[in-house]
């Protein structure tokens, strides 16, 4: 199977890299080579750090690669930033523009008596039956780093609860993100990726 | 909800997971990736692994070894002892660490901080802090000493104003070892501890005492510790994360427990 990692230049690639190759695919990674994208069976867009890192994709042509790829419903993860990018935007980069396959916009966790950013590993509460959740149960911990955040809604797949609840995970055809770090979540996180990776059609 | 994290800290040197008191005494304990795969197992949130002889030479045996250990972990995985530069920790991430930590270096020089972030996220950065109580200054505990070179020698900077200034140049976490009560098994520092953790609003990692489960208990409660460190009482199975976690669940702490 074809995977295709995009690579922004946003934190390391390493172990996304690893767990998709311990699951038995040989993923290539570009950042910029368009012809990846368009011959993708998967894509994978990982991600940590500054929403405005995503100007790279927008710069390079990927976004309008990414886009006519999730049109042909190819299987599409971001992770972390990289789900967050699937929205309509975020108030860390106010004018950088999502892909925009959900309406919401992302923002930062409110000031309080709890710390932001959020790390560590905390539970999820599955909501309906998304494909990428199967064989998941409520109350399986997944890990997090992060301080920005998508609000709950009707495509959201997954809910955790830090401050309030948010969108742990999304879901809308063959369009998913996790803002979690599968690839750090043990054999939860492994079942995830594998799920993404085992789509039927 | 937010547990609780609990990570195995294993102390190489050579290659080879070494424990003793403070340094001295070295005993084989094992091989890392073993050690790291079989806590992980068990229900460790996280791995770190310190080479805690970071010499030159031995720079190469400690890419082997993350390498080894990352290959089959897939729970966060953090690397210090002896990082100096932003290469070395491109070197280290590319082997296959997710954070690194540092220490010495970054009091050397605070800028690495914000150079290691930018390429890798704040997430991936943690910087280390060896203090311990200053009876002298008018708050012992929030001015306690800040150490660097493996607690060699005394940096000149005070343990809540360093961590500050940690957090203003943007690193991810603190790893907040108590001179003190390091290799004692009496207990965390819970006042020094709390003491950090109220001043940042970055995560921090309590070391140094860890002896019983009750010490775990309280510096998560007193202390503030958003995750603490344990390193000897995991070795030859004296206690496993497992054991350590579902007695901490009966006292209330909320953690993970593993499937």
């Amino acid at each position: 199977m074809r995977v295709t990692v995009i690579d922004y230049k946003a934190g390391n690639l390493t172990s996304v890299l690893k767990a998709l190759r311990h699951l038995g695919t040989e993923p290539v990674v570009t950042d910029s080579d368009l012809s990846l994208i368009e011959s993708a069976e998967r894509i994978v867009l990982p991600g940590v750090g500054h929403f405005a890192a995503t100007e790279r994709l927008d710069r390079t042509g990927m976004t309008g690669a990414i886009r006519e790829a999730v049109k042909r419903a190819v299987p599409f993860l971001g992770i972390c930033v990289g789900m967050q990018w699937l929205y309509a935007g975020s108030t860390e980069a106010a004018g950088q523009a999502g892909l925009g396959c959900f309406g919401e916009e992302c923002s930062r966790f409110p000031e309080g008596d709890q710390k932001v950013p959020h790390v560590g590993w905390n539970s999820l509460e599955v909501k309906g039956s998304p494909r990428l959740m199967a064989g998941v149960q409520d109350g399986e911990y997944v890990y997090f780093t992060h301080s920005y955040r998508a609000p709950v809604g009707a495509d959201t797949a997954a809910v955790a609860k830090y401050i309030e609840p948010f969108a742990a995970a999304v879901e809308c055809g063959n369009v998913m993100g996790v803002q979690f770090h599968p690839e750090k979540s043990g054999e939860t996180g492994l079942k995830i990726l594998r799920n993404f990776l085992e789509l039927e059609g | 909800m937010l547990t609780k994290r609990i990570i195995a800290c294993l102390d190489v040197h050579g290659g080879r997971v070494v424990k003793g008191v403070q340094f001295v005494d070295l005993v084989d304990a094992g091989d890392p990736a073993a050690l790291a795969a079989r806590h992980a197992r068990e229900g460790a949130d996280e791995i770190v692994l310190l080479d805690i002889t970071a010499t030159h030479e031995g720079r190469q045996t400690l890419l082997d070894t993350v390498r080894r250990t990352a290959r089959e972990l897939f729970v966060p995985f953090t690397v210090g002892g002896g990082i100096k530069s932003a290469e070395e920790a491109a070197q280290v991430f590319e082997a296959g660490a997710d954070k690194i930590s540092v220490n010495s270096a970054a009091l050397k020089d605070p800028s690495l901080i914000s150079e290691i972030g930018k390429s890798f996220g704040a997430q991936a950065v943690v910087v280390a802090i060896d203090a311990r109580r200053d009876p002298a200054a008018k708050d012992p505990v929030r001015d306690a000493q800040v150490f660097l070179q493996g607690g060699r020698k005394p940096a000149g900077r005070r343990v809540v104003e360093w961590a500050r200034e940690a957090e203003e140049r943007g690193a991810g976490e603190i790893l907040l070892t108590s001179m003190d009560s390091d290799g004692t098994r009496a207990g965390f520092d819970c006042e020094l501890t709390a003491a950090v953790s109220e001043a940042v609003n970055i995560p921090v990692i309590a070391s140094g005492g860890a002896g019983t489960v009750a010490h775990f208990a309280d510096v998560f409660g007193r202390g503030k510790a958003d995750a603490a460190l344990a390193a000897s009482i995991f070795h030859f199975g004296v206690s496993s994360a497992r054991s350590l976690k579902e007695e901490l669940v009966a006292a209330g702490v909320p953690v993970r427990l593993p499937c």
